[in-house]
């Protein structure tokens, strides 16, 4: 086991020292950051001190160290729009992109799995049959349209939702929250259902195929023979030996979710980090999209090593495997 | 000869299986529709959505035939520009379905040369594309491609971007492509690898690419065309993603996520059709896609998922 961890571990710093990589080369080729950082006025004289001051006529790989280091640090540098710092300006973008992709994932799991429990045991429902019909229809449709109809609905004709932004935050030190207000929670509810409804589609077909499976194993069929009620066996066999993959693809998923959350941020204009994302790739503002990049590596690299350990913790037969 | 290649198609199983299956034949229907009116664009549409000297301001904005102001020259309405948006629609959905072929041809390319050499060759070469495909496979397909979208921005010089954003935008979802057929090709080729008729060509003394290119290719491709067309709803759906975003298709060429993008701002005043229509277009495009790519799925290998 500690031989497993320890590989993940090192598997992950690599992921994290190549995608740094990139990071860096985005930062250092892609355009010249002595051009975007200057006036038109500042002469040659100055362009070149500019460039020494800032080390970037060291040799590749100091230049590499240093951007890993100031990174490790929390210095992304100067954005060449915002002319702030980028830390500065994901600090305050954060907030809303966690608050919104936790209570995606929170809709997600807590409609996805009672509804992938209820499709696996009335198969022929019809209740059943038309989760089956939505969700097919569900991965058929791209985020931003899902948004754009909630919008239609919700907000232009009923009215009952506000369209774009946060609605009134509450902050907390740095911590900015639209949980506490209620224009907030209102605010959060269609961009929180447009970015769940993808994965909770997703969860419910998981949850219903694998309960299908472990309901022909020879176990279930024991536990009906010594005569369990239903509910024991549905809910304390059958329901646990499902969450193994439940856990993992969730997990992964939240990953995708807080990358998702570009979209559903553009659609809600949503004052997240993928909004800044997209607006600093429209500008080309370099500094701002290898800071994203690298700050969602990360947050997909501690969520993978996270759900490998769960895996620890959930399925006994691994330690034994793993020692 | 070619009749006989025709019939006995005809009996296959895949044939039978098809005619048997009615989702199957209604999405092959809808897609149909969609490809001929995409290819047919110039000589069906009613207008010609680039030509700006038969736009007319004084038309824009007009609510669908059906609607009490509508027009009976524009059955879909018009967009702000005064554009037909049925014949915005048949243009947006060409370019739609090219940059979804030509990402997809570039996926296959890639995934199935590298999946090849990974599974033939083995060892640190299978090591090093594996290694690189994990990496690649742990971030979402879209975020790679808006990535590369982006550098390529930063690349080019300003003045060349609204002209080469089509090729940016399919070597972008290429390459975001490549992993999925990298890997069944590659798992596909190390178990044809040891069967006798791989080791008979190899003993009759032919080379590694041509036991790769005639032997074992053609033994592969079944699955290989399962994930391109499940993978052609992804690049369709994909291109509409970032052209919505504002990082894909200009909207002087509009695909249909460009101009769902640029109906979207006039959601709020009521003109609801501008967004609707291409939004429907793209669903009904995706989802024929989708149904028919499961249902091959199913035909060619009920063991695959």
């Amino acid at each position: 086991m500690a031989s497993f961890i320890a590989k993940r571990i090192f598997q992950s710093i690599f992921v994290m020292l190549a995608v740094s990589f990139v990071a860096f080369a985005l930062f250092r080729y892609v355009g010249d950051p002595i051009n975007n950082m200057v006036g038109q006025d500042t002469t040659l004289e100055q362009r070149a001190q500019l460039k020494e001051q800032l080390g970037l006529n060291d040799p590749f790989l100091t230049q590499y160290l240093r951007f890993v280091n100031h990174a490790m640090h929390g210095d992304f540098g100067t954005s060449y729009r915002q002319r702030r710092p980028v830390s500065e300006l994901i600090e305050s973008r954060l907030p809303a992109t966690l608050e919104l992709s936790f209570v995606s994932a929170l809709i997600a799991l807590a409609m996805g799995i009672p509804m992938g429990i209820y499709t696996a045991l009335r198969r022929r429902g019809v209740l059943s049959q038309s989760f089956m019909a939505v969700s097919l229809v569900g991965v058929s449709l791209p985020t931003f349209l899902t948004g754009i109809l909630m919008i239609l609905v919700f907000g232009v004709l009923l009215r009952w939702l506000p369209t774009f932004g946060r609605g009134e935050v509450v902050h907390l030190g740095w911590w900015s929250s639209g949980l506490f207000t209620g224009s907030g929670r209102l605010s959060l509810i269609m961009p929180a259902f447009t970015l769940a409804l993808f994965q909770m589609t997703l969860i419910m077909r998981l949850v219903r195929a694998e309960m299908l499976e472990v309901m022909q194993t020879d176990f279930i069929r024991f536990a009906r023979a010594r005569g369990l009620t239903e509910r024991a066996i549905n809910f304390r066999h059958a329901l646990k030996n499902t969450l193994v993959p439940v856990i993992t693809i969730t997990g992964l998923q939240l990953g995708s979710i807080i990358a998702f959350s570009i979209i559903t941020e553009t659609v809600f204009q949503w004052p997240g980090m993928g909004l800044l994302f997209i607006q600093s790739i429209g500008v080309v503002d370099i500094p701002v999209m290898a800071a994203y990049l690298l700050l969602i590596a990360f947050f997909f690299v501690i969520i993978n090593l996270v759900v490998d350990l769960l895996y620890f913790a959930v399925d006994p037969r691994l330690r034994v495997q793993g020692l | 000869m070619a009749s006989h290649t025709l019939s006995r198609f005809m009996s296959s199983d895949a044939v039978y299986s098809f005619s048997r299956s009615p989702v199957a034949v209604m999405s092959a229907i809808v897609l149909l529709v969609i490809v001929l009116g995409a290819l047919g664009a110039p000589i069906i549409a009613p207008h010609d959505p680039y030509d700006l000297a038969s736009l007319d301001l004084l038309d824009a904005g007009t609510p669908p035939v059906w609607a009490a102001d509508g027009s009976a020259r524009f059955l879909l309405g018009t967009d702000d520009q005064g554009r037909d948006m049925l014949s915005a629609i048949l243009y947006g959905s060409r370019i739609s379905l090219v940059v979804g072929f030509a990402s997809v041809m570039l996926s296959l390319l890639i995934g199935v040369s590298l999946g090849l050499i990974s599974g033939y060759a083995g060892g640190r070469i299978d090591t090093l594309i594996m290694r690189v495909a994990d990496i690649q496979l742990s971030f979402p397909a879209i975020l790679i491609a808006l990535l590369i979208d982006g550098i390529a921005r930063g690349l080019l010089p300003r003045d060349a971007q609204d002209a080469l954003s089509i090729y940016v935008l399919i070597f972008s979802i290429g390459i975001s492509g490549w992993v999925q057929f990298a890997r069944t090709v590659r798992g596909a080729t190390m178990v044809e690898r040891n069967k006798e008729y791989v080791q008979a060509a190899r003993l009759i003394g032919m080379g590694p690419s041509t036991v790769l290119r005639r032997h074992i290719l053609p033994n592969v491709m079944g699955p290989v065309l399962v994930i391109a067309t499940i993978h052609l709803a992804v690049a369709i759906i994909t291109e509409a993603t970032l052209s919505f975003l504002g990082v894909g298709i200009p909207p002087t060429t509009p695909s249909l996520g460009t101009l769902i993008r640029i109906g979207n701002s006039y959601l709020f005043s009521g003109e609801w059709w501008i967004t609707i229509f291409p939004g429907l277009a793209l669903i009904a495009l995706a989802l024929s896609v989708n149904l028919l790519g499961d249902w091959l799925r199913d035909t060619l290998n009920p063991k695959l998922n």
